[in-house]
């Protein structure tokens, strides 16, 4: 029974145990995808230690993140168990500066100058 | 085979019959995509619920590794 609901517990038990989940394409290290390089990188700008899970690792990983989140693409992003988005929604909250209250509001250490430095960057 | 920008637009639309819709190239190769969804709908749904919905309407076009849309930058609001 290697279907996606045994992909399916794995997910939850590894958003329960770590505060801050990717689930993406490749690693942290070695992205493996524009996308979820471009979430990687920011997370890791911002020196938030994250989990990153390999979704590529198994077919029944790869889907089974898509049907436990209801959400088609790759990376997801996870924060306290809860889905935050994709790397449209990612990049939209880290030039909003949700992206520094979310992580504020549940705990989550990360570099506020270097927030400021994607921002001032992306600055029209 | 890639999708064209009229066929993303018409599958959106047929979810959102009101809604202003674009569709913008971003590679020209059939396969990168922006498209920007301002629609009535949308007002009081955070952005996760909101794409959810675009999503939705695609049906399943961008599922799995051959799914014919292999890349969407989505930018949903309510109208200001």
């Amino acid at each position: 029974m290697t279907d996606t609901t045994s992909a399916q517990d794995q997910i939850r038990e590894t958003i329960e145990i770590n505060d801050v989940v990717l689930f993406m394409k490749g690693t942290a290290q070695m992205p493996q995808c524009g996308f979820s390089s471009r979430v990687a990188g920011v997370l890791n700008y911002m020196g938030v230690a994250f989990k990153d899970v390999n979704v590529l690792a198994t077919p029944e990983l790869r889907q089974g993140i898509k049907d436990f989140s209801d959400w088609p693409t790759i990376p997801q992003l996870y924060v306290k168990g809860e889905f935050v988005g994709g790397c449209d929604i990612i990049t939209e909250m880290t030039l909003s500066g949700e992206l520094d209250t979310l992580f504020t509001d549940n705990g989550i250490a990360f570099d506020q100058d270097a927030a400021n430095k994607i921002r001032e960057a992306n600055a029209e | 085979m890639p999708m064209e920008a009229h066929d993303i637009e018409a599958l959106i639309r047929e979810g959102f019959p009101n809604a202003k819709i674009t569709i913008t190239d971003l590679a020209g190769d059939g396969n990168h995509w922006a498209a920007e969804v301002i629609d009535e709908s949308f007002r009081g749904m955070n952005r996760v619920q909101q794409q959810r919905a675009v999503y939705a309407s695609l049906k399943g076009k961008m599922d799995g590794a051959n799914g014919e849309l292999h890349a969407l930058a989505l930018t949903t609001k309510a109208p200001a």
